[in-house]
């Protein structure tokens, strides 16, 4: 009867928020409830008929989620936090929002796993890379992966473990752990030269010598063998080989799985989105879909939310890529580029607590193959004047460079910049993103983020 | 002139965008005409004293800073000499706190440094994380300011007499408690402030550049200005957050 009580108040809370105009509301609910009885998030999802699976991981997860969703959904009701509010409260307001639903399905924060874990006592938990984010919210990388270590530990014995063994933090959760499902990339054609200067964790987790890499894909992402005492990535279950790409408009690799294997065709770009679909495969196989169903759920994949999101306005498109972390966005550039580097782009940079306070990321991340191509760079957000530094001492031209801190303004320069039937690319920090798309849709050109449901 | 940088462990201590101080000497020197030469001095090669004008120390996780710890303590008579013989050094967190006597881990054991600095770090067990923002007198009668960030679990804490690089303004600084950031001990300058620090600070890199080419010049030159209104602003961006949100733990 208390649970019942407070589902009815939470739900309000959230309608309330919508109604004054504060955004989606989308964990106004989830942090009430978890404030008035932090219990109540077990209890709901307690009563998911099918239980709940969890995906985390620096980057990727959210993609992840929404790629296994679509996998899942045409046999599945799911509760899926599709939106990204993927802290405990997150979980909790879609928990709220899923009436009917047979399998809670949440991208989880990296910090926020081992506390989810325990409450929602997932079924299956797909983990996907540890790269350094955020310093001043996350702490260091080593502290993420302790936790992540423990939330394993703790994990029910009969719950399925997906892991991607080309990080050698998350490869070397699978010693703990028998019956894990490890997958990765196989296929040195696509493999990069050289590690890049982002690369995080490329000293040997158990000695801490530098890793010989036989192929390195994105960011640490690799085959990788400790000279000094042997530590290797585990062996492969799930595996990508012959991947082929595309520019911006897709790649295509062959998913080999213990039960047999399929030719894959995304309808989105970039390695790195091989990572998403391998994470999201092994986690639907392992919730009992079979090879047909996640070949054709990951062709129907479009693009998540701000992602790789490509939006009408007009007679222009904008294409939008999330950009929050070096590793990250270093794949947007490589992808971007890839695509024919673009002569006009929107780079926004804020420094709230989901982007990150500290903005000293920017300098770690490898933009400069953007410069030759770039006649024109918008550099806006709280951080505008951080970011046209960042591009000034990479050696643009300062007259190239134009400081518009203001997230509209700056947009509308960026279109004006972009002929008819042409392109632009925006590249935001996390509230940017959503303050550049809540623009787009009070246009009318795109729904607001809470009204978009799975059909 | 060739001004030749010893950036010592950069594949070790990268963490907070390092590369970007580097990227910011380099261009400043190249538009006075100077070449920035960086040399890479890491684990098991010495500092030879008197091959380098500048000597750059960045910061790293604690398990890299571990790693090199040991290594940097066998290069302190190297760091030192080349100090004394007059080039210009600048560490940034947690190669500032390397540089220093000692670091005294949470466990209570006593790490030695290489004892540039006259300091000891003490580890804690909250860390101070914010945007930070100092006054600085490097030059007497000459008040400048310093914008950065800060995030750092150790406490250091300076000898009496030892000279701060500046008065925090806002944020936590040295230990929280001292409102003093950093250490200055002639050319040689260790401060916990990235951000990294030197492009929203371009007074700074061009103070530091004028020290390393002070030991072939005998002085530190002059220069001419340059268009910094970009740097301005960002300086004035992340000087308005310290005020406003510095110093929270």
């Amino acid at each position: 009867m208390r649970l019942a009580l407070e589902i009815a108040l939470a739900r309000a809370a959230g309608r309330l928020s919508r109604l004054a105009g504060a955004g989606g509301g989308t964990t106004v609910p989830g942090k009430l409830l978890w404030k008035v009885d932090p219990g109540a998030v077990d209890r709901l999802a307690a009563r998911l008929p099918l239980g709940s699976a969890l995906i985390s991981a620096t980057n990727g997860k959210t993609t992840t989620a929404a790629m296994a969703a679509e996998i899942l959904r045409g046999r599945l009701r799911l509760a899926h936090n599709r939106s990204g509010a993927n802290l405990v409260s997150g979980v909790a307001s879609t928990l709220l929002d899923a009436r009917g639903a047979e399998l809670g399905l949440f991208e989880v924060d990296e910090a926020a796993l081992p506390e989810v874990a325990e409450r929602v006592r997932p079924r299956a938990v797909c983990l996907g890379n540890l790269f350094r984010d955020q310093l001043d919210r996350y702490g260091e990388l080593e502290h993420v992966a302790a936790g992540w270590r423990e939330a394993v530990r703790a994990l029910p014995a009969e719950a399925a473990l997906a892991l991607n063994g080309d990080d050698p933090q998350v490869g070397d959760l699978a010693e703990d752990r028998p019956g894990a499902v490890v997958f990765g990339v196989d296929d040195p054609a696509v493999a990069r030269p050289a590690l890049q200067h982002a690369a995080d964790s490329k000293y040997c987790v158990r000695c801490g010598t530098p890793y010989d890499y036989a192929a390195a894909y994105v960011g640490h992402l690799g085959d990788y063998r400790c000279p000094k005492c042997g530590h290797a990535r585990p062996r492969l279950d799930v595996i990508a080989r012959e991947i082929r790409l595309d520019g911006l408009a897709s790649v295509t690799f062959r998913l080999e799985t213990p039960d047999g294997a399929e030719d894959v065709r995304l309808g989105v770009p970039g390695l790195y989105n091989v990572y998403n679909a391998l994470a999201a495969a092994t986690l639907a196989r392992a919730l009992g879909a079979s090879l047909e169903e996640i070949r054709t759920g990951l062709e129907r994949f479009s693009a998540a939310f701000g992602r790789f999101e490509r939006i009408a306005v007009g007679d222009r498109r904008l294409l939008i890529l999330l950009i929050k972390n070096p590793a990250g966005a270093n794949e947007a550039v490589r992808t971007i580029v890839d695509g024919g580097a673009p002569a006009h782009a929107v780079i926004a940079l804020n420094d709230a607590i989901a982007d990150g306070r500290d903005v000293s990321w920017i300098w770690d991340v490898d933009f400069e193959p953007l410069l030759p191509g770039l006649d024109r760079l918008v550099a806006t957000g709280d951080r505008a004047a951080e970011l046209a530094l960042r591009f000034k001492y990479a050696g643009l031209d300062a007259a190239a460079i134009e400081v518009i801190p203001d997230l509209e303004r700056a947009l509308d320069r960026g279109l004006e910049l972009t002929a008819a039937g042409e392109e632009l690319v925006l590249l935001p920090t996390y509230t940017a993103m959503l303050a550049l798309r809540k623009t787009v849709a009070e246009r009318g050109f795109v729904r607001p983020y809470w009204e978009e449901r799975a059909a | 002139m060739n001004i030749i940088v010893g950036h010592l462990y950069p594949d070790y201590l990268n963490i907070y965008a390092d590369r970007g101080n580097i990227a910011v000497l380099a261009q400043r020197a190249a538009w006075r005409g100077h070449e920035l030469e960086v040399r890479s001095v890491s684990v098991g090669q010495p500092v030879e004293p008197g091959e380098h004008d500048l000597l750059y120390v960045g910061g790293g996780q604690d398990r890299e800073q571990e790693f090199v710890a040991e290594d940097l303590v066998a290069k302190a008579d190297g760091v030192r000499a080349a100090v004394d013989g007059g080039a210009a050094l600048l560490a940034v967190c947690g190669g500032y706190q390397l540089l220093g006597r000692s670091y005294r881990d949470l466990n209570g054991a006593d790490l030695p440094g290489v004892g540039l600095f006259p300091l000891e770090t003490v580890a804690g067990d909250t860390r101070m994380i914010g945007d930070v923002l100092l006054e600085c007198e490097l030059e007497p009668g000459v008040v400048r300011t310093l914008a950065g960030f800060e995030n750092h679990a150790g406490r250091t804490l300076l000898d009496a007499g030892a000279t701060a690089l500046g008065r925090v303004v806002a944020g936590f600084g040295n230990d929280g408690q001292s409102g003093y950031e950093g250490c200055r001990v002639g050319r040689a300058v260790g401060t916990y402030l990235h951000g990294p620090l030197l492009p929203r600070n371009p007074w700074f890199a061009d103070w530091i550049l004028a020290q390393a080419l002070a030991r072939r010049l005998g002085e530190p030159p002059s220069f001419e200005p340059l268009p910094d209104e970009l740097e301005q602003q960002a300086h004035a961006v992340s000087a308005a957050r310290a005020r406003s949100r510095g110093g929270r733990r």
